[in-house]
């Protein structure tokens, strides 16, 4: 069976990594587990791991988010700790995301309680014809 | 349904995918496979023979090479893909994951596929952000559900 990682980033006011901690070692899986400053990140086995994430997001369904992570914690091409230091790759794409999680999480909620927000016209950009009449018509004003 | 999603390592299109029951596409789970193969110095860093032939499926061997390379990793995305969901002109496409032909080149390979798309933006506020979660929801919900992974 093939092993995955998976990192859970947490946008909550109730919970907290080290809940989400708590909750893993109280699951008993044959996992390994790692604590970060943005959530939590879970190897092992895909079924397993999928099993007991799906368990975990119930304990906040709008505050906790998943994405499957390449590389396995600690691994030594990505460790800050082997590489001197920087980000990482996947930190600012990470970073650029995390400002918009609460808007996602009130988003969820408000689709749960069935509501159907308002759709908004795209504007469409001027025509190339309509902006050369607007360029004819200034030029000529002016001449 | 397997949905592929661009930017190719974002989180919260990952998640959506998934929560509304379908298989995210996504980079990592690439990068995993290519980490695991055992073989590789310093995955992902590396390239095996077959890694080029790949890249030259989708770019000319005038092209840089880190196009090629980048191609090789879409390789199994694209071809696999059977949905998409795009964001538009995203900011983190501008830097580190930023080749830009290559993103050009796979948005075009993506549409060219003739898949069911849903293009959106990301949004800026809450009211923005509703409406990227629902039209990603109503897209979602139209396609088939997913085949469990074995």
């Amino acid at each position: 069976m093939e092993s995955i990682t998976k990192m859970l980033v947490i946008n909550s006011r109730d919970v907290l990594p080290s809940d989400i901690v708590i909750k893993l070692y109280e699951s008993n899986a044959d996992i390994s587990i790692k604590e970060t400053c943005f959530g939590v990140m879970v190897t092992g086995e895909r079924k397993i791991v999928d099993e007991v994430l799906t368990k975990i997001r119930k304990m906040d369904p709008y505050g906790i988010f998943i994405k499957e992570r390449g590389l396995a914690p600690g691994e030594k091409f990505r460790c800050r700790a082997t590489r001197r230091g920087g980000a990482r790759p996947g930190f600012h794409n990470l970073e650029s995301e995390d400002k918009i999680l609460p808007h996602i999480g009130s988003a969820l909620r408000a689709l749960d309680r069935g509501e159907i927000p308002e759709l908004k016209k795209k504007i469409k950009k001027l025509d190339v014809d309509i902006l050369k009449e607007i360029i004819k018509q200034e030029l000529e004003a002016q001449s | 349904m397997k949905v592929f999603i661009y930017p190719t390592n974002s989180l919260i299109l990952s998640d959506l995918v998934e929560r509304f029951g379908h298989e995210p596409l996504a980079l990592m789970a690439v990068i995993g496979k290519k980490i695991r193969t055992k073989g590789l110095d310093s995955p992902p860093i590396n390239v095996t023979p077959e890694d080029p032939k790949l890249g030259l499926k989708y770019a000319a061997v005038e092209v840089p090479s880190g196009v090629r390379g980048r191609m090789s990793l879409f390789d199994s995305l694209l071809t696999d893909a059977e949905a998409a969901v795009i964001v538009r002109d995203p900011v983190i496409s501008f830097g580190c994951m930023g080749c830009a032909r290559t993103n050009e080149l796979v948005n075009f390979l993506i549409r060219a596929k003739k898949i069911p798309l849903l293009e959106v933006d990301y949004p800026e506020n809450e009211d923005n952000a509703k409406e990227f979660v629902y039209k990603i929801s109503e897209f979602l919900k139209s396609l088939k559900p997913a085949e469990d992974k074995k």
